[in-house]
This record gives C-alpha cells, sequence and structure tokens, in this order.
C-alpha cells in the first residue's frame, strides 16, 4: 500500500527534477526514492490481511514478499545504470520516473483482488517497458524491438480483457474472492463454457508477459534490441510480478484444477523445451539470456501445474534467485560489451567474454557463479531453485514433468558453461575493464547473496 | 563433531592457501592435508567399528522440510575417509615437482575437492550426499579445463555434462523417495531405507540410481567421458578422479542403491552384473591395445571398477567386502601407476610405449617401485590387490558359475596389460628419449614409499581394514534381506 503512493509521488517528483541543470542527482535521488519504498513495504508485514482501494487490492504477507523482490531487484538495477552518464541523448530524469511508475504497476498486479487492479496494474507496467524498450532513440534496433513489443503487447492485452470479460459475463464479478466462489460451486452438470473460455484467455494474456511458449516470440527480440538495463529489467521484474499473479489467479481457480492443470502443463513443458534448444543455438550472450529467461519461465510454470503447498515459496525463492543472477550477469554483461564493440555497437556475442578471467578476475567470478546459479549447480541459490519447485512437483505426484525438467537442465548446462569457458579457459585481448565501486557492490551482493541462499536456503525459509 | 572437523579443515586449508599467495601455496596445501589425515587417524583410533554411526552432527537447514545438515562416520564411511585424507597428501606431494601456474588456485581446489568427497562419504542426509556428490565435480572441472592438456576445453566439458546429466536421475529419485517418507517427510537417508516401495516404484528408482552411478565410476557402456578425460587432465586431478572420485560411484551403490531399493536389485540386478562383467572384459581388451600410458591405466581403472560394481550386485557379504578393500587398494595403485608415468613423461616427454624402453638399466628405485604398484594391481598374493580380487571374485561365482568363470579372466588379461606396460617402458634397449633418465628424487620417494608401505599392508594383514567395515556391512546385508 505505501509503496504504491510513495512510488506515485516519487515518480513525479523525478520528472521534475529532471528540470534541475545537476543530472548528478537523479541516480541518488531514485535509490533512496526506492530505499524508502522498500522500507516502508514491510511496515504491514505479518499484520494483514489488509483489503485497500474498494477491495481491489491485497496486502498480505505473501505479496509483501514478491514486493520486496521486485523492489530490492529494481533498486540493484537502478544502482548499476550509473546515471546514463556515458549517452547524451539520453533522458534520465524520464528513464528513472519510468521505472518508478512501472514498479507502481508491478505492485498492483502482485497485489490484485480484482481483475480490473490486474488490468490496470498489467498496462502501467507494459505501457512504461514499451517506451524503454524503445529508449535509445538513435538505434534502429531498439526501434525494431519497442514497435514488435507494443504490437504483440498490444494483441495479448486484447485477449487478456476479452477474457477478463467474459469471466464477468460468467460470474458477474470481477472480484477474485467471487470467481472462487463461482468455481467451487461449479458442479460438473453445471459447467460454464464461458468462463473455462475467458479464463484461457486470460491466461493467454497473462503467459505473453511472462514469455512462456508459445507466446513468446517476441522475446529474444525484443531482449536482444532494447538497452541491456532495461532488458534487465524486463527480465526480471516484469517476470516477478507476472508470476506473482498467474499464481493469485490460478490459486482462487484451484477448485477446476482438473480443468487447467494439463493446459498449464503442457505450455511448461512447451516452454522448456523452446527456451532451452533456443539458448543452444545462440551466438550472442544477451540472447541467450533472453531464451534462458523462457527456460526459466518454464521451471515456474512447473511449481504453478503442481500447485501443491510448497509452490507458495517455490516461486518466491526461484523469483529470487533467478532474478539476483540475472542482474549479475546482464551487469557484467554491460561492462563487458561497453569496452569491446563491433563496429561501434557493444559486442554482445561469447566471444566478448574470451579471456576474462584474465582481465578483471572478480568479474569473471561473479558471471561465473551467476551463471552456476542459473544451471541449477548446487551451492547456489539457483539449485535451492529447483529443488523446491521439483518438491512442489512431487507433492502432487506428477514425476514425469520433472523427468522432462531435469533433462532440460542438462541442456541448459551446455550454453550457462559456454561463457565460463570463454572467460576462463580461452586467451583474450589484455584490455582493462573499469568497474565504478557502487557498481562493484551490488554485483558482489548479488554474488554474495546467491551463494547465502545456496549454503542456507534456511535463512530465507525464516524470513518468509 | 569429528566429522565437521573433517569436513571444514580441508575448506579451512583451502582458502588459507589460496589468500596466501603463490610461495608458500604448496606447503600450506600439503600441511592442510596432513593435518586432515592427521584428524582422520585420530579418528579411526576412537572409532569403534560396532557402534554405527558416530562422531555426527546434524544441524536442521531446512527446517520445515525435515532436510538437516547431517553428517555421521560409520564403518564404510570410516575407510574411504581414511582412504580420501590418506591419498590427498600424496596428491598434493607429488604436483610438487611440476610447475604449475597460479599454484595457490590449483593447491586450493585439490583441498576444496577433499572437503566434498569426505563430505560425499559422511553425509546422512540425501540431499547433503547429493549436494556434496555435485559440489565435487566443481574444483575438478576447472582443475582438468585450466591445468589439463591440449584438448582439455572439449573433454572436460563432456565429462562434466555427463555427469551432471546422470546425478540428475539420481536427484529426481531422491526427490520422489523424500516424497514417500511418512509425516512431514524427512531426507534422512535411513528413512529411506525403511520405505516400501511397489517393486515397479523401486525399478525406476534403480534405473535413477543406476544411471547416476554408472556414470561416474564409470560403468559399460557410460564410460566414453573417463579415458579422454584422465589423459587430458593435468596428473594431480587424474589422480583425484580415478583414485577418489570413482570411490563415489562404487559408495553410492552401497549407501543407497542396495539398500534402498532391493526388489529392484532383484529384478534388475543381473543386467546390472552382466553389464560390469562386460566392463571388465572389455576395458581389459582396449588397455592391451593402448600405447600411451596413461590412457591404458585410465581403461584398467575401468577394467577394475567393473568388478567392484559386479561384487556390489551379488549382494554378498563377501561382494561388498571385497569391494571396500578394493576400492582401498586400487586408489593406492592407481595413484602410485599415475605418478610414475607422470615422473616418465616428465624427463622423457613422451607416455607412448613405443618411444619408450630401457629406464631400468639407469634406475633400480624406480623400477621396484613401479613394480610392487604394478603387482598389487595385477593382483599377486601379499599385495594389495589379491585380497580384494579374491573376495569379489568369489562372490560373483557364488552369484552365478559361468559370470565368475568370465569376469575370472581379469586375472590373466590384467597381467598381460600391466606386465606388457612395464616391459615396454623399462626393459629393452634404451631408447633415444629415454637418455640421462635421472632415477627419484626425495620428493618423488616420499609419495612412493607410503603408498608402497600400504600394498603390502593390505596385502599381508587386510583384517586392519576389513574389520573396520564388516560389522557396517553385515548390517546393510540384513536391511537388504528384510
Amino acid at each position: 500500500m505505501y509503496p504504491i503512493i510513495l512510488l506515485s509521488v516519487f515518480g513525479v517528483v523525478t520528472l521534475f527534477l529532471g528540470f534541475s541543470k545537476s543530472k548528478n542527482i537523479l541516480l541518488p535521488s531514485t535509490l533512496l526514492f526506492l530505499a524508502l519504498a522498500l522500507g516502508t513495504n514491510f511496515v504491514e508485514w505479518g499484520k494483514g490481511p489488509f483489503l485497500y482501494f474498494y477491495d481491489m487490492l491485497r496486502v498480505d504477507n505473501l505479496t509483501l514478499a514478491f514486493n520486496g523482490i521486485v523492489l530490492i531487484s529494481a533498486f540493484m538495477i537502478v544502482a548499476i545504470s550509473g546515471g546514463f552518464q556515458d549517452n547524451a541523448d539520453a533522458e534520465p530524469a524520464e528513464y528513472y520516473g519510468l521505472m518508478l511508475f512501472s514498479l507502481v504497476g508491478a505492485i498492483m498486479m502482485i497485489g490484485f483482488d480484482h481483475l480490473i487492479m490486474l488490468f490496470i496494474g498489467v498496462e502501467i507496467l507494459s505501457v512504461a517497458m514499451y517506451v524503454l524498450t524503445g529508449s535509445n532513440k538513435r538505434n534502429l534496433r531498439s526501434n525494431e524491438a519497442a514497435l514488435k513489443y507494443f504490437l504483440m503487447g498490444a494483441f495479448a492485452t486484447g485477449f487478456m480483457l476479452f477474457g477478463m470479460t467474459l469471466l464477468y459475463g460468467a460470474t458477474g464479478s470481477f472480484q477474485l474472492v467471487a470467481i472462487q466462489g463461482f468455481t467451487s460451486n461449479m458442479s460438473a452438470a453445471s459447467q460454464s463454457y464461458i468462463f473455462y473460455a475467458g479464463l484461457l484467455l486470460l491466461l493467454i494474456g497473462m503467459l505473453f508477459k511472462v514469455s512462456a511458449a508459445p507466446f513468446h516470440f517476441w522475446t529474444p527480440d525484443v531482449y536482444e534490441g532494447a538497452p541491456t538495463i532495461f532488458t534487465t529489467f524486463m527480465s526480471t521484474i516484469v517476470k516477478t510480478a507476472g508470476f506473482a499473479a498467474l499464481f493469485r489467479l490460478l490459486n482462487h481457480t484451484f477448485a477446476i484444477y482438473n480443468f487447467w492443470w494439463i493446459v498449464i502443463a503442457a505450455i511448461a513443458v512447451l516452454t522448456l523445451l523452446v527456451g532451452n534448444i533456443g539458448a543452444t543455438s545462440q551466438n550472442s550472450f544477451k540472447r541467450m539470456l533472453a531464451y534462458s529467461g523462457i527456460s526459466h519461465a518454464g521451471y515456474l510454470l512447473i511449481a504453478l501445474t503442481a500447485l501443491s503447498k510448497p509452490t507458495q515459496n517455490a516461486i518466491i525463492f526461484y523469483s529470487l534467485a533467478y532474478s539476483l543472477s540475472t542482474i549479475a550477469a546482464f551487469g557484467v554483461l554491460m561492462l563487458v560489451s561497453k569496452e569491446k564493440t563491433i563496429e561501434g555497437q557493444p559486442n554482445e556475442r561469447y566471444e566478448a567474454f574470451n579471456g576474462l578471467a584474465k582481465q578483471n578476475p572478480l568479474l569473471a567470478f561473479v558471471l561465473a557463479v551467476s551463471m552456476l546459479s542459473l544451471a541449477g549447480i548446487p551451492l547456489t541459490a539457483g539449485f535451492w531453485g529447483k529443488f523446491f519447485i521439483f518438491t512442489s512437483a512431487a507433492e502432487r505426484g506428477i514425476m514425469w514433468i520433472t523427468v522432462i525438467a531435469v533433462l532440460m537442465s542438462t541442456v541448459g548446462i551446455y550454453y550457462y558453461f559456454r561463457v565460463i569457458i570463454s572467460s576462463y579457459f580461452k586467451e583474450g585481448d589484455t584490455v582493462k575493464i573499469r568497474v565504478a565501486p557502487f557498481y562493484q557492490i551490488i554485483l558482489v551482493l548479488a554474488t554474495f547473496l546467491t551463494i547465502l541462499f545456496g549454503l542456507a536456503p534456511g535463512i530465507f525459509e525464516k524470513l518468509i | 563433531m569429528l566429522t565437521l572437523l573433517l569436513i571444514l579443515l580441508p575448506i579451512a586449508a583451502g582458502v588459507i592457501t589460496l589468500l596466501a599467495g603463490e610461495r608458500m601455496a604448496k606447503q600450506l596445501a600439503l600441511v592442510g592435508g596432513l593435518a586432515s589425515l592427521g584428524v582422520a587417524v585420530f579418528t579411526w583410533l576412537q572409532f569403534d567399528p560396532a557402534a554405527g554411526s558416530q562422531f555426527g552432527f546434524k544441524y536442521a537447514w531446512v527446517a520445515s522440510g525435515g532436510i538437516s545438515f547431517a553428517a555421521g562416520i560409520d564403518g564404510i564411511s570410516m575407510l574411504l575417509v581414511l582412504l580420501t585424507t590418506f591419498l590427498t597428501p600424496l596428491i598434493i606431494l607429488s604436483a610438487f615437482k611440476n610447475e604449475y601456474k597460479n599454484p595457490a588456485a590449483f593447491y586450493s581446489l585439490i583441498l576444496f575437492m577433499e572437503a566434498a568427497l569426505i563430505g560425499v562419504f559422511t553425509a546422512t542426509d540425501a540431499f547433503l550426499f547429493y549436494l556434496f556428490f555435485e559440489a565435487a565435480l566443481i574444483p575438478v572441472y576447472f582443475l582438468a579445463a585450466i591445468w589439463g592438456g591440449e584438448n582439455r576445453i572439449k573433454v572436460t566439458f563432456k565429462f562434466f555434462i555427463y555427469t551432471i546429466f546422470g546425478s540428475l536421475f539420481m536427484f529426481v529419485a531422491l526427490v520422489y523417495l523424500y516424497y514417500q517418507t511418512p509425516g512431514t517427510h524427512t531426507s534422512e537417508i535411513a528413512a529411506f531405507y525403511q520405505l516400501q516401495l511397489s517393486p515397479a516404484a523401486q525399478g525406476y528408482v534403480f534405473w535413477a540410481f543406476f544411471i547416476a552411478f554408472a556414470i561416474k565410476m564409470p560403468l559399460f557402456p557410460f564410460h566414453t567421458w573417463q579415458p579422454d578425460t584422465y589423459t587430458e587432465s593435468p596428473t594431480a586431478a587424474t589422480m583425484l578422479l580415478s583414485g577418489i572420485m570413482l570411490k563415489m560411484g562404487v559408495y553410492g551403490l552401497i549407501r543407497l542403491l542396495l539398500p534402498i531399493v532391493p526388489l529392484g536389485m532383484e529384478q534388475w540386478g543381473f543386467l546390472a552384473m552382466i553389464l560390469s562383467v562386460i566392463g571388465i572384459i572389455y576395458g581389459s581388451i582396449i588397455a592391451i591395445q593402448q600405447s600411451d600410458m596413461k590412457t591404458l591405466i585410465a581403461y584398467s581403472s575401468f577394467a577394475h571398477v567393473g568388478l567392484m560394481a559386479a561384487g556390489v550386485f551379488s549382494s554378498s557379504l563377501n561382494g561388498l567386502q571385497g569391494a571396500l578393500i578394493q576400492m582401498l587398494a586400487h586408489g593406492i595403485n592407481v595413484i602410485g601407476l599415475f605418478f610414475i608415468v607422470d615422473i616418465i613423461y616428465s624427463r622423457t616427454k613422451t607416455r607412448y610405449l613405443d618411444q619408450l624402453g630401457g629406464i631400468t638399466q639407469s634406475t633400480p628405485h624406480l623400477s621396484v617401485y613401479f613394480m610392487v604398484l604394478l603387482l598389487g594391481s595385477v593382483a599377486l598374493p601379499l599385495t594389495n590387490g589379491f585380497v580384494g580380487e579374491f573376495l569379489l571374485l568369489s562372490s560373483v561365482f557364488q552369484y552365478k558359475g559361468w559370470l565368475g568363470a568370465v569376469a575370472g579372466l581379469t586375472i590373466i588379461l590384467g597381467s598381460v596389460y600391466m606386465l606388457r606396460l612395464f616391459q615396454k617402458s623399462m626393459f629393452g634397449p634404451k631408447s633415444k628419449w629415454v637418455e640421462g633418465f635421472q632415477d627419484l628424487t626425495a620428493s618423488e620417494r616420499a609419495v612412493l614409499l607410503p603408498l608402497v608401505i600400504m600394498v603390502f599392508w593390505i596385502g599381508i594383514y587386510p583384517s586392519t581394514f576389513l574389520k573396520i567395515t564388516e560389522p557396517a556391512v553385515s548390517q546393510l546385508l540384513q536391511l537388504v534381506n528384510n
């Protein structure tokens, strides 16, 4: 609740700060705003559940935990954005303002208790992302990505809205509670096909946002074209918020689990296949991370397929582990690709990482840990993320899906290790890579947390 | 608490080695390795074979899930901990003569590896076991991929993906078993022993475990990563892989597969046995054809581990005891042989048998050490190989007479390839490659002497070691037979 108000106000304030001569104030002020939002987020911890805005928004520990992940990720991403000092065309005040606004959308998605709130949240988040994707306005690929994302996204929104309308037609309410009541009273004789159609259309819209196959086609192009800092934002915050919303929605329609579980299961398997197999054939590290993002959506969908007791913790833990590693990986990519350019464009291919271990051992280590975590190797947070996901599937008794996931994890090791091999075992040039101290702190923090949660997942459990 | 000390001490020593920098790295690593050996021997002196799991600790890890950070030492663990801590200082010492770039990282990785291996051998929680099982891969992967030979990147990558592929199946099986435990679930290995699974489920779990451990050991037909990896790795990594890491697979069979899925064993044990025996013969025949000394020993190791697995699959007291004592013996012999190959290679710059010859003429010490280790490997009576091989063959023979007869060929084939190795490299006219071949230095002797002493100790008085494991093994078999 407080973060929504604070972030909205701070977003406007940030826009006004853009009029001041000194652009240097924007980065520290945005960080301060995010820190305040993060701090006030936990004021309501353990007291809820509260309902706000005419019962449209729900605040309980679950939403606060997801808010925490989103805000921490945003803080780290803003911290490594470096104030956009090196780009004369950049408009930092607008970027930071949009980022703060989009977080409001993310938080609404996480806590929605009413379908309209979900819709508003998705739109606030998406529109901000369309703009940020195209923010590198002199770059053709950035423009192409923004247009692609916008057209496809608008289409998905249409599906979503149509789905909501049908749900309203079937149940007579936008309230999640009413929908839950409707599904639990639905007997085999009184099946409502309008309701089923509406639910499916809504799911399609949501699955588009989290880039699940077969609604993933925009992901690689948009991730590659967008400025890397906003790719990071998209791949962590949009995904976390999207899965939080999906979890809420499916949780409230659990009464018709038998109807939707096979749909989600099929999409999960397809997403895993597309993400992992697509990633193996990429030459660009950034594009590989886009496919890796798709594959991680697949793992999270496994947890949703099961929707058993451990699922809630599994999704929270997995989102956190994935966000930390992704931020670290993109962070290193930004530094490395800036130093090594091909024809004036940042070099985002695997070869850019050759010899990184000699050029900057710390960056190589950060990158290696994040890759190990994304690959799910033990002693990293990513391992426990996969562990909790698999346990939720086992609790529901669907072991076959974990076998597929395990096979795809092996494929994952292949492409995640390519960059470790490049940085540790291949010879590269002797460019020194400069890292600002603050940037370094954020990368080390992400790595430290990844290892800490890898060694002691119990710490996290105590917090929830 | 001693168990915790055994796991943490090498990690601490590894971190200190890493931080101390290049000049002191070797010495610090050796001190760390010896300190662990000291603790292990101290533990052994306190150890009571009949008392089951001892010196344990248990901390809640994922408290709500009943997953704990728990380890302890029973007879089977004790033997393997002794093996690990005995061999690690020798492996460190054996690397002294080579100049590696970035030695601090090199030696600390060896120590991290030791910690992970001890963790595997002592874990009493299934997920902790899995964690160490995987974690052991990472140091050895970096050792092989940074300091290895020409094709190292491709070969070690194959090795890494291959082994992790196997262990992920074990992971699925463990998650499944975890959910079969009653109440709020627990991942204690002992609780898995109590499960009453249906025969069909046991069949699936059997194969999940079998693939994981068969790749790790490796058994036929999952061995294709092994010869290349052994050949391309730096000798220290090869020693870790063959001397100790291979034992993780056999240990897994004994600790998990046998007692958890006895009915799975009943259905599929025969097939597994056949695969093991094929591996024995197949590995031996290929070893006879090799001209690269390192590859030859790699294949001999593949053949030996086949026999150990066959012993385990016979699920008899002799088979298990034989496999355990043979693990000890094989670790000692194979490390000695790889070290001798490394000595020859570092002086002549070749490992090819047709380029070598006549080394005996100038090296009385090396010849004796080489011969003793080699005889241990071909299982001559009074050497360590004999005890294990005798027990193993008798168990296979009791299981199925004709299989025992086929597996028995290992003795003949083993002496063929081993004696050929010795003859081609050491005897004959002096080749141009071995001109000016120096005999052993003091530090090289310091590695080989303890190994040779152990060859005779186990060969002449094996009950020192058999006695450690016997109660634990018979207890395990009781579980299986119920």
